[in-house]
């Protein structure tokens, strides 16, 4: 097989990946600070692509351009579910939680079922065929929009935490729950606000999917068994994880289906999963728990 | 307390419980029967089709072929029918409860189910309750082949559609003056996509084809995605095509196609997808040009005119496809046997299927006539090709009513 189909393979899996990596990058950081596990993740997104079908087929608005917008609705919608509905959870066991986000995944799906019904819809950008040509390779601009867009999203995420006080005393909290109390920060305002951040991260990959693929209602359980893929082998409540992580999983979905059978793909990226839990239960990098 | 509970229970002795309980099975049982047999409206049919999920887009435009049905059968003197809908929600498992469900609420015959997988759990249900089902579409040969008494299918066998698709090939290859030489073979791997892989190896060598085959490569046909898969067919090199595909998958293998830059010499399609009005709308002026090898119906039969007539009439703009032929074609094999029946009984139902001559028809063969297993094996296929958004038949000639077009124009001049 020529080199120039590896390459195109290998760059639309690494496209892929790292839509797939911030989408997973909400769920880590959700369970990196606040410690409850996001099994309505994939239905959060779902939620955005929606939203993002909705704008493009009524008022003709480019994911792209409403990419923020949507990304700042599903924060405030995080930051509501995390104060309103999820603090009450957060001292109580974990099956507790774990039945209260299965419980609203599944109303989720339900509630786009009624209003949009069980058929895909899709959205039809003025760049939907477009594709870059260098030399023999060839990139689909849909999926370069999308994977920059992530890329640039992740960094603005990375820089907030790093740089800002916010920022700062989410991590703070995420490092030591009682020394944050200590020091007067208001953990059940910055939990909600880490909540409405991995929203926003899973909104913003959502808003980007629709350019890749088509959005049925039944689209979200698929993408959270995914993001679980994702943040376990990048390791749990890393950042950087879930971004090499994503990618990982589009590099081995695109290779999987090349090599192999593409019927077959995601046989490869649970292989990968087995592989780590096996000799690096931590994931790829995360840090290892006494 | 416990005492006093037996004593009642004493007052119904064993002898006489058994008696009830016989007694009480044996009306159970009759009151199917009983029902059907005074019955002497309409016949109740369910119509058992993938309305919602990944092949919803068929299903619905299926019911676009019973919705025009009705005043056509009663122009043919053929009595009406009582259609009652359901939905597949394209799952095996939701098929085989709707099917069930709809013999409980009284359906007297089935219609259905467009998908190979579906059907062979819907033809389960109603062998095992008696209920004769009639098959519009579905191409898996072991739905037929399992002795059923009460299935009947009036649509080719997966068998069937490869020796009439390379038949016609053939046909289109003489008639352009050229041929690929070799292809790759791209399908579904649900029941019909595997049926249709299985039955290749066995078919294609009896027909001397000018091709051979790179490459095969199998897809989820609920993907999402299938770049690498066209990639994969690309780096193979072919001159062409050969799918097997859905509609869901038939679009994203044309953007696919578009935006990796790849035209092949053809697009030869032996299943559904690519000839739907959904493609043709949603894909505009990239629509035009493949070539389907498929179950179709002679636009030279007077009841294709008729058929014609009226889905313009009821559905402005959509072409008459196999889709609404053949989903019209199994409630014309249910009318007429109910006219020929005289009763809703389902065993006098299936004996007047399987005693079924019907010549005039709209789908390319001489007519529909079952054989002892239920198929008709008379039925044949055509060539098909989208041309501006329209479909016309190339093969066999008897059917044609336009040339083909040779090669594929390529799809980056037309964006």
């Amino acid at each position: 097989m020529p080199f120039d189909v590896y390459l195109n393979v290998a760059v639309a899996g690494i496209l892929t990946g790292l839509v797939y990596g911030l989408m997973a990058l909400g769920l880590s950081v959700i369970f990196g600070v606040v410690r409850v596990v996001n099994f309505a993740h994939g239905e959060m997104m779902s939620i955005a692509m929606y939203l993002a079908v909705v704008l493009f087929s009524g008022f003709h608005l480019d994911p792209l351009i409403m990419l923020v917008p949507i990304a700042a609705v599903m924060f405030v919608f995080g930051y509501a579910l995390q104060a309103g509905v999820i603090n009450p959870f957060i001292t109580r066991p974990e099956h507790s939680q774990f039945l209260l986000l299965v419980a609203l995944a599944i109303i989720i799906v339900n509630v786009l079922l009624i209003i949009f019904g069980p058929d895909a819809r899709t959205i039809q950008t003025s760049y939907a065929y477009d594709s870059f040509q260098i030399g023999r390779l060839i990139v689909d601009a849909s999926k370069l929009y999308a994977g920059g867009a992530a890329i640039l999203f992740a960094v603005l995420l990375f820089a907030f935490f790093r740089y800002t006080l916010v920022g700062k005393a989410v991590r703070a909290c995420a490092d030591n729950y009682t020394g944050a109390l200590v020091v007067g920060l208001n953990v059940n305002r910055l939990y909600a606000l880490t909540f409405g951040i991995g929203a926003a991260c899973v909104g913003a990959a959502g808003v980007m999917m629709t350019l890749i693929v088509d959005v049925t209602p039944i689209i979200g359980p698929t993408y959270t068994l995914l993001a679980f893929v994702i943040v376990i082998t990048g390791g749990l409540g890393s950042m950087l994880g879930a971004l090499v992580g994503g990618i990982l999983i589009g590099l081995t979905e695109a290779f999987a289906g090349l090599l192999f059978t593409p019927s077959a793909k995601s046989m490869f990226a649970f292989g990968i999963l087995v592989l780590v839990l096996l000799f690096r239960p931590q994931g790829i990098l995360g840090k290892r728990t006494a | 307390m416990t005492r006093k509970s037996r004593s009642n229970s004493a007052r119904v002795s064993r002898r006489s419980f058994s008696a009830g309980i016989g007694a009480a099975g044996l009306v159970a049982g009759m009151a199917p029967f009983s029902i059907a047999r005074a019955q002497s409206g309409p016949l109740k049919v369910g119509v058992l089709l993938p309305r919602s999920g990944f092949e919803a887009g068929i299903g619905q435009d299926c019911q676009r072929g019973v919705d025009i049905a009705a005043p056509i059968l009663k122009s043919l003197g053929l009595p009406e029918l009582a259609i009652v809908n359901g939905d597949t929600e394209s799952s095996v498992e939701t098929a085989r409860s709707r099917a069930a469900q709809m013999i409980s609420d009284g359906a007297q015959l089935l219609i259905g189910a467009f998908d190979s997988g579906q059907t062979t759990a819907i033809a389960q249900v109603a062998e095992q309750n008696g209920i004769p089902l009639v098959i519009n579409i579905a191409a898996a040969p072991e739905i037929t082949d399992q002795g059923y008494k009460f299935v009947f299918r009036n649509f080719p066998t997966a068998k069937m559609i490869l020796g009439d698709a390379f038949e016609n090939q053939k046909q289109v290859f003489n008639l352009v003056g050229a041929a690929p030489k070799t292809v790759v073979f791209m399908h579904v791997n649900d029941t019909f996509g595997t049926a249709m892989a299985k039955g290749i190896n066995f078919v294609m060598p009896k027909f001397n084809m000018p091709y051979t085959i790179a490459d095969e490569i199998a897809y989820d046909p609920a993907a999402r995605d299938l770049s690498v898969e066209v990639a994969k067919a690309k780096a193979s090199n072919p001159d062409a095509l050969l799918l097997v595909s859905r509609l869901n998958d038939a679009m994203l293998l044309t953007r696919e196609l578009v935006k990796q830059r790849w035209t092949p010499q053809a697009i030869l399609s032996m299943g559904p997808g690519w000839y739907e009005d959904q493609y043709l709308k949603t894909l505009g002026k990239l629509s035009d040009g493949p070539l389907s090898f498929v179950p179709w119906y002679d636009p030279n039969k007077p009841l294709s005119k008729k058929l014609e007539a009226a889905l313009a009439a009821a559905y402005p703009g959509i072409n008459l496809n196999t889709n609404h032929v053949f989903t019209f074609e199994a409630l014309l094999v249910a009318a007429d046997a109910y006219k020929r029946a005289g009763s809703a009984d389902p065993k006098a139902l299936a004996d007047a299927i399987r005693a079924t001559n019907i010549t005039d028809n709209v789908s390319i063969g001489p007519g529909i006539q079952f054989d002892g297993t239920g198929q008709n094996a008379k039925v044949k296929d055509g060539a098909v090709q989208n041309r501006g958004g329209k479909i016309v038949v190339l093969s066999p000639p008897d059917a044609a009513n336009a040339k083909p077009e040779w090669p594929l124009a390529s799809y980056q001049s037309r964006t």
